[in-house]
């Protein structure tokens, strides 16, 4: 018999329930107000008092309404068909609801029962196979997708039967499989799993090492990010934080892109369910949408389904992980998640954190970080779900709970800049307080040098010092006026401006300049480098100015030309001369 | 509001703080109305037999002996066609003298739009001033707020943009605002003859705050059934959201909720979005689009009010007093609209971005110079030029009382360029510099 209750007391979607048996923690439960079921899951128990939040509005809800408790906690349906799809941050199929506006209540489910999908056995009859490992194929939108043994399943199962190649549903057995009970298991291409609990179905998860391009320069060449690495991007509203996500999940060389869009407007979603569709993939020439799921539970959606949404994506995310492909998990953004965090712990009337945040808020931050991350599966394939988050700090002041303690677990730090937005310089990273770990590991050394070369990472190493030189020397620019300092400090700090404007800076509307290719970054940065080695001659600090204001605008006009096109060429040719006339001849 | 027969009646008030009153009762639905003494209120919490009620007007003078009715619904609002042309108080009931309006009775704060449905903004909204048009286009479906001192006159820029663009109705929500400039609204639609397509809902200084928590959520019901039901284009004015927020803020601390940042409830995100996210451009055609105003203490965007404004608008434009030529400006640094690459080189001409981006950097390097001006520094022979033009600039472009229509404001800053620089110094693509550079100064 399953646990009933009823609703005793209502604060907005806090709702308390008296129950009639045992319940768990994180529980699911439906309570039934006017002819709607309203999901909710369990918070806190005293005595028999259930603290529960309802993922929507509790309108008109009355103390007596009945409750259903489901015996889980809140779980995706994970399976072949999600591909393209845009969820809630319940996975309710959004296009499978009716009408304009969402009705409270209304669930749909998250694949398609009818849609046949051309199986290929990957196991053979005798088989012994443990949870996750690999039964057969089947292809959706061109990704080579796996059917797996359940996740939940103990011990090592024999392959009793399994289906030929052919058309199945997601509900038709495609195998069935002994257990060391002797009990047979019927397994269909259907998942479940519960969303707040990792999935650790892999062998081991060592130091991620591979360049993840995204061809976006500040990030492959001065910070990059790797395959199963993680990253986050604070900054305050206006400085680009979603154009710069937006140009990720677009370019980046990744098998599935996962775009969490956790209470954030509606119109950013709507642009990416818009463009995504008509946009090419750089790296496999198909429609961008065909690789990418969209959880959409943006800053109108019910608060606590916010919450959920970021795990929903994750569970997914890690889910193609265990078929060995490449995972882009991107959120945007985690600071509504901790916010309706803060919300619920404010009605259960929890004591505060740290700017009223709940006290564990740095554990739960860390343990979601965490479950990113580079896999060896159980049969030597590998996988990784990379995770990019952004930060939406208070003010503007990184000195707040969730981009501190988000600092402490991701390892690159995308430190957007107001200054710099203001000017316009975009993406508005600051060079010099953003940073990437993964350049230290020498896993990332030996990998980049065969990539690249083995001069590639000092090189990475001097654009940084140069861009330190040159802010400090505008510094004392500043103080010292243009006459205070010698001729040569303005050629450095113009070297470093020409470093901002040709290799930081990227146009991101522009169809060109918006995607650099990793071979094309690394003529850009030989281009700049050169420059930045040659030594000029200058008799004023004007000459300096001028020189480099036009050098900046051909490397520009470079920027914005088709690679290796005859104006490309023709555009370098006038910056080989241009920089000739100032050369000091050696 | 009358009350009908057989309603349960309650005598019994056990507690009353200066915004909420308690009492038990049974069978009380969660965000239902009633009347305690014949006052309005709001279920806010029901903890068993024990409901709390937010008395919008305030609990003074109300006695524990007080009537108390439950109406069984929430707050709600008659739509129909009648609303237009019409002033109306938080409640939605008729002010100006005219019969209640007869219409569908919808409950106010409906559910969001399925974002799958929603259709991408791609219309602007021409408001002829060149800091709005050309640094930040405006687009139907777009939420977007002034921040502005209290001082700044964002209300006459506001009702400009109203009667300048071109949409079906026009729905004022006011919070807290000035009865002078209720007025100041009232004379400039009725003399620009616009009065028929405008729809009032007035909270003044002069009502009791709490009330002011209606008005957005009313207007924006307004506009949902003009936008849905009759797929016209609607712009929705709320000014002010700072008082609606200080609003909030006074009845989640009689709650005894413990505040965060700037002693504003911790829902203050969620509770700002609901009503923002109703802007939208349905597929049918129909559009809401926000204009709201943000008032700020001495200019602090950092203050919990406007950030998180800020992360749930499109976008915000800033006024500023420009004291080289003594006029109000849209400033071009802190202003953004993030909707305008929407339009802009798309229903604008071709050069429309760039032109905006060179212009507003050479602006920037105008404000190194005069820095380098007041620190006594030499100014070079750039930074004159970059001096003039952003005068120039300012008073032909940035200035509010500009009237222009974007070609004109594109060729007006092309001619700029030409007079005061070079091509190369504008960092501009190749092509649009042939064609666009005034041909006199090549």
């Amino acid at each position: 018999m399953a646990t009933t209750g009823k609703v005793k007391g209502v604060v907005q979607n806090l709702v308390t329930l008296t129950v009639d048996g045992p319940v768990a923690q994180n529980e699911i439960c439906y309570i039934t107000t006017g002819g709607d079921r309203l999901m909710a899951e369990v918070l806190k128990v005293v005595g028999s008092d259930v603290f529960v939040q309802v993922f929507e509005s509790t309108r008109g809800l009355k103390v007596g309404a009945p409750a259903e408790f489901t015996g889980h906690m809140l779980e995706v349906t994970l399976g072949p068909g999600m591909l393209s799809k845009n969820y809630d941050g319940l996975q309710n199929d959004l296009d499978k609801m009716d009408g304009v506006f969402l009705k409270r209540g209304q669930y749909t489910y998250a694949l398609d029962d009818d849609r046949k999908w051309e199986f290929k056995p990957l196991a053979k009859v005798g088989d012994k196979v443990k949870a996750s490992d690999w039964l057969g194929a089947v292809e959706e939108n061109s990704q080579p997708l796996k059917i797996m043994v359940p996740f939940q399943q103990k011990g090592v199962c024999t392959v009793k039967s399994i289906a030929k190649e052919g058309e199945y549903t997601i509900k038709d057995t495609i195998a069935v499989l002994t257990d060391e009970q002797g009990n047979d298991i019927e397994v269909n291409m259907i998942q479940r799993w519960p969303v707040k609990v990792a999935m650790t179905n892999y062998v081991d998860k060592p130091r991620p090492f591979k360049l993840l391009e995204t061809g976006v320069r500040v990030i492959d060449t001065v910070n990059p990010i790797v395959e199963g690495g993680t990253g986050f991007i604070p900054g305050p509203f206006g400085t680009g934080k979603t154009v710069l996500q937006h140009a990720i999940s677009k370019q980046a060389e990744a098998d599935i892109v996962i775009i969490a869009a956790c209470g954030e407007r509606a119109n950013e979603v709507v642009e990416i369910f818009t463009e995504f569709p008509e946009l090419i993939d750089p790296h496999t020439g198909r429609k961008l949408m065909e690789r990418t799921i969209i959880i959409a539970n943006t800053s109108n959606m019910p608060v606590a389904a916010r919450e959920a949404s970021v795990y929903t994506a994750m569970t997914m995310a890690e889910y193609y992980r265990s078929m060995g492909l490449r995972v882009l998990l991107m959120a945007d953004s985690t600071s509504r998640w901790a916010q309706a965090l803060r919300e619920m712990s404010n009605r259960m009337e929890e004591l505060p954190g740290p700017d009223a945040f709940p006290m564990d808020i740095s554990s739960i931050i860390s343990n979601f970080y965490g479950r990113a991350g580079y896999v060896t599966l159980n049969n030597g394939e590998v996988g990784s779900v990379t995770f990019l988050g952004t930060v939406s700090p208070a003010g503007g002041n990184l000195k707040e709970p969730v981009t501190e303690n988000t600092k402490k677990v991701a390892r690159c730090f995308y430190a957007l800049e107001q200054e710099r937005a203001d000017k316009k310089r975009y993406p508005a990273v600051n060079p010099i307080d953003s940073y990437s770990k993964y350049l230290e590991y020498p896993e990332f050394e030996s990998y980049i040098s065969k990539r690249i070369n083995d001069q590639w990472l000092a090189k990475v190493n001097e654009i940084k010092t140069r861009l330190l030189r040159g802010k400090e020397i505008a510094e004392q620019i500043n103080i010292l006026g243009d006459d205070g300092v010698p001729v040569e400090y303005h050629v450095v700090f113009w070297k470093s401006e020409l470093i901002d404007f040709v290799i930081l800076q990227q146009d991101a509307f522009d169809d060109i300049d918006s995607v650099s290719s990793m071979e094309r970054q690394e003529d850009i940065v030989n281009m700049v480098m050169d420059i930045c080695h040659a030594e000029f001659e200058f008799e004023t600090f004007l000459d300096v100015m001028n020189f480099f204001k036009r050098v900046i605008n051909v490397c520009k006009q470079i920027n914005y030309s088709e690679y290796k096109s005859d104006k490309y060429n023709e555009f370098m040719k006038q910056l080989e001369e241009l920089v000739a006339t100032k050369k000091v001849k050696s | 509001m009358a009350t009908k027969a057989f309603q349960k009646i309650y005598t019994k008030i056990s507690q009353i703080t200066k915004a909420t009153c308690s009492l038990k009762a049974t069978g009380v639905g969660y965000d239902e109305l009633a009347t305690i003494d014949g006052k309005l209120a709001q279920v806010v919490k029901i903890a068993g037999d024990e409901v709390t009620l937010q008395v919008f007007e305030g609990t003074g003078g109300i006695p524990t002996n007080a009537e108390v009715v439950f109406l069984g619904k929430a707050p709600s609002l008659k739509v129909s066609d009648q609303l237009a042309g019409r002033f109306f108080d938080a409640y939605g009931n008729a002010i100006d003298g005219g019969p209640q309006i007869e219409g569908k009775e919808v409950e106010i704060g409906g559910p969001s739009v399925n974002p799958v449905r929603r259709k991408q903004p791609s219309e602007l909204i021409a408001t002829g001033i060149a800091g709005i048009d050309l640094n930040n286009t405006l687009v139907s479906g777009q939420k977007i707020p002034f921040f502005a001192d209290p001082d700044q006159p964002f209300n006459q820029v506001m009702a400009n943009v109203a009667l300048r663009a071109e949409t079906d109705k026009i729905i004022l929500g006011a919070m807290g605002m000035t009865n002078d400039d209720y007025l100041y609204f009232k004379n400039v639609f009725s003399n620009a003859g616009a009065l028929d397509r405008i729809i009032s809902f007035i909270n003044t200084t002069e009502n009791p705050p709490v009330e002011r928590l209606l008005i957005p959520d009313m207007a924006l019901t307004a506009a949902e059934y003009f936008a849905v039901e009759k797929n016209e284009k609607v712009l929705v004015l709320l000014s002010d959201m700072t008082s609606y927020a200080d609003a909030l803020a006074i009845v989640s601390n009689r709650m005894d909720q413990i505040p965060s940042k700037d002693s504003m409830p911790g829902s203050l995100y969620s509770d700002l979005a609901k009503i923002y996210e109703k802007a939208v451009q349905f597929p049918s055609g129909g559009s809401i689009t926000i204009i709201a105003v943000t008032t700020l203490s001495g200019g602090d965007i950092t203050h919990a009010v406007p950030d998180n404004t800020g992360y749930i608008t499109e976008g915000q434009l800033f006024l500023r007093r420009d004291s080289d030529i003594g006029k109000v400006i849209v400033d071009p640094f802190r202003s953004l609209s993030r909707l305008k690459q929407l339009v802009s080189g798309k229903k604008t001409r071709k050069d429309h971005p760039q032109v905006m981006n060179a212009a507003v950097r050479l602006y920037a390097d105008a404000a190194n110079a005069k820095t380098k001006m007041e620190n006594g520094f030499d100014l070079t022979d750039y930074d004159e030029r970059t001096l003039d033009f952003a005068k120039d600039y300012s008073n032909q472009l940035l200035a509010i009382d500009v009237n222009l229509n974007t070609t004109e404001m594109l060729d007006v800053t092309w001619g700029l360029f030409g007079k005061y620089f070079q091509p190369e110094e504008v960092n501009i693509k190749r092509e649009l510099v042939e064609q666009y550079w005034p041909k006199e100064n090549l």
